[in-house]
């Protein structure tokens, strides 16, 4: 399995960079992958909605899709292109310390 | 007497019907199939009636004719289904109670869920996945005097995600059939990174697009549909203009699932991937495109979940530990105009290779190739269709779980 270097932490990585274990996640890493990712700073928006997708993947083993991002509140989808801009759903879940979303077969 | 309740008359609930019908013991068990209409559409063939290839009557027939004696049939709508208490309620006030249920209730377009399109519904935006929108597109076609045709995907995932590719194919060999070819320019707009949703093939199938002069957009996720600019508008700003746009709306499960409160976000009923029994009701399975699996929304999946889901129920009956079995197989050709098409079989874990199918070296069918008798084969298909897979006869060579035999993984390039 192939590891990455995030500041003085090392960490399990899939092929595209998504954290495999998301136990060794923590705020330094999110932010430094924020950074790789065009994003310069987290803002209390981008941590409203790290903080659902982490809760909401403990809870159903899954990365919520944009649309129920939406349908719960958290974000509108027109605000979550604009502070995760080009491809908001794998972006954030990448920060979140997540797998990488599930798309279709 | 014990009752299994199917929800829904389509491809799942027909076929699951005819197999618990030979399989559960007629002393002890019954049946009944409801379904809030009795007109069976052969939906593989929506894509064809925009260019007169299929009328709409090659491709509907009675519910109630691929029903087995035997099984009750009940033309209602559902009002709620009270899983706590194992009733399916009717419009009327009946209460139908249920030992196990299986939900087989589809999924639809939902153009509403984009704001604008349905402004410009059936006069510049068309879909082809209903009956009324494919022959209404029909229509529009024979009079199109040229401009940009706009071939879109809203949203993932859809029934039979390759079907707007066909659409593309088809658009561009009948144009250059007719030498009009030169007044209409394609655009393939899409959510998805590439022509498809794996790798491999969506190098191959991007490559044919590019071969026939198709443009392509890629991860434009549309936020409304501007019919007086006439424009599809991304959620990040981009524009994409049109002259007619043939768009696949959001799909949704069943507005019932909702008024059960039994959905996800888009109404699809969260589904154990292997087993297919609903993940909150130890009596309710799913089939098809009900289920919130990331397996294709397609008629050749619900056949192969369809073998495991009789087995199951009957494991369920007799307290039996589940069958993990269902490993996301399907098997879908792809028609890719000149009366070619592209056969593609993959499962959960295995995208499409190329290869030969279902033999190695002999196949006959090529994998992933433009190949003439895999046109056939699709043409085929609706007799197979109306004839052997509805009544869950067996379909030769190929078997529920997918095989890697015939298939070719391609060197990294």
């Amino acid at each position: 399995m192939p590891q990455k270097k995030i500041g003085t932490y090392t960490v399990d990585v899939d092929d595209e960079g998504f954290l495999t274990n998301s136990a060794q996640w923590n705020k330094d890493i999110a932010a430094v992958i924020a950074k790789e990712e065009g994003i310069a700073e987290l803002t209390p928006a981008h941590w409203k909605v790290i903080e659902f997708m982490q809760k909401d993947f403990k809870e159903n083993g899954a990365v919520p899709t944009i649309r129920k991002l939406n349908k719960m509140g958290v974000i509108s989808t027109k605000e979550l292109y604009e502070i995760f801009p080009g491809g908001p759903a794998k972006k954030a879940a990448k920060i979140a310390g997540l797998t990488k979303p599930a798309g279709c077969v | 007497m014990k009752k299994v309740i199917i929800l829904g008359a389509g491809t799942g609930g027909t076929v699951m019907a005819n197999r618990l019908h030979k399989r559960l013991d007629k002393k002890d068990w019954s049946i009944t199939v409801i379904d809030k209409d009795n007109v069976h559409y052969y939906q593989p063939g929506f894509l064809f009636i925009p260019f007169g290839f299929y009328t709409g009557d090659q491709i509907t027939k009675e519910k109630s004719k691929f029903i087995p004696k035997g099984v009750e049939f009940i033309v209602s709508e559902v009002e709620r289904i009270n899983p706590q208490n194992n009733l399916v309620l009717l419009p009327d006030g009946k209460k139908i109670p249920y030992d196990f249920l299986i939900m087989a209730t589809g999924a639809e377009i939902a153009p509403a869920e984009t704001p604008g399109m349905l402004d410009g519904w059936r006069e510049s935006v068309f879909d082809f996945y209903t009956l009324e929108g494919s022959t209404a597109l029909h229509e529009k076609l024979k009079t199109f005097k040229g401009g940009t045709i706009a071939i879109h995907i809203n949203e993932m995932p859809i029934k039979c995600p390759v079907a707007p590719l066909e659409f593309a194919f088809f658009c561009d060999w009948c144009l250059r059939r007719k030498k009009r070819r030169q007044d209409v320019s394609l655009v393939y707009v899409t959510p998805l990174s590439g022509a498809f949703t794996k790798p491999v093939a969506a190098k191959r199938l991007g490559a044919l697009l590019e071969e026939r002069e198709i443009k392509t957009v890629t991860d434009f996720s549309a936020e409304r549909v501007d019919v007086a600019h006439k424009k599809l508008i991304s959620y990040d700003n981009r524009e994409v203009p049109f002259d007619l746009l043939v768009t696949v709306p959001t799909n949704m499960g069943s507005e019932l699932i909702e008024r059960s409160g039994m959905g996800d976000e888009l109404r699809y009923v969260p589904t154990d991937p292997h087993t297919l029994r609903s993940k909150q009701f130890e009596n309710i399975f799913v089939i098809g495109d009900a289920t919130n699996l990331t397996s294709s929304k397609a008629g050749s999946v619900v056949h192969f979940q369809s073998e495991i889901l009789a087995d199951n129920i009957l494991r369920a009956i007799e307290k039996r530990p589940l069958a993990a079995d269902f490993d996301g197989h399907a098997n879908c050709f792809v028609e890719t105009g000149r009366r070619r098409g592209i056969l593609i079989d993959f499962n959960y874990n295995q995208e499409p290779l190329p290869g030969r199918f279902p033999f190695p070296v002999i196949g006959p069918l090529p994998l992933l190739k433009p190949s003439r008798l895999n046109h056939i084969g699709k043409l085929a298909f609706r007799w197979i269709y109306w004839n052997r897979l509805l009544k869950a006869r067996s379909i030769p060579f190929i078997p529920a779980r997918m095989s890697m035999a015939g298939k070719k993984i391609p060197e990294q390039s």
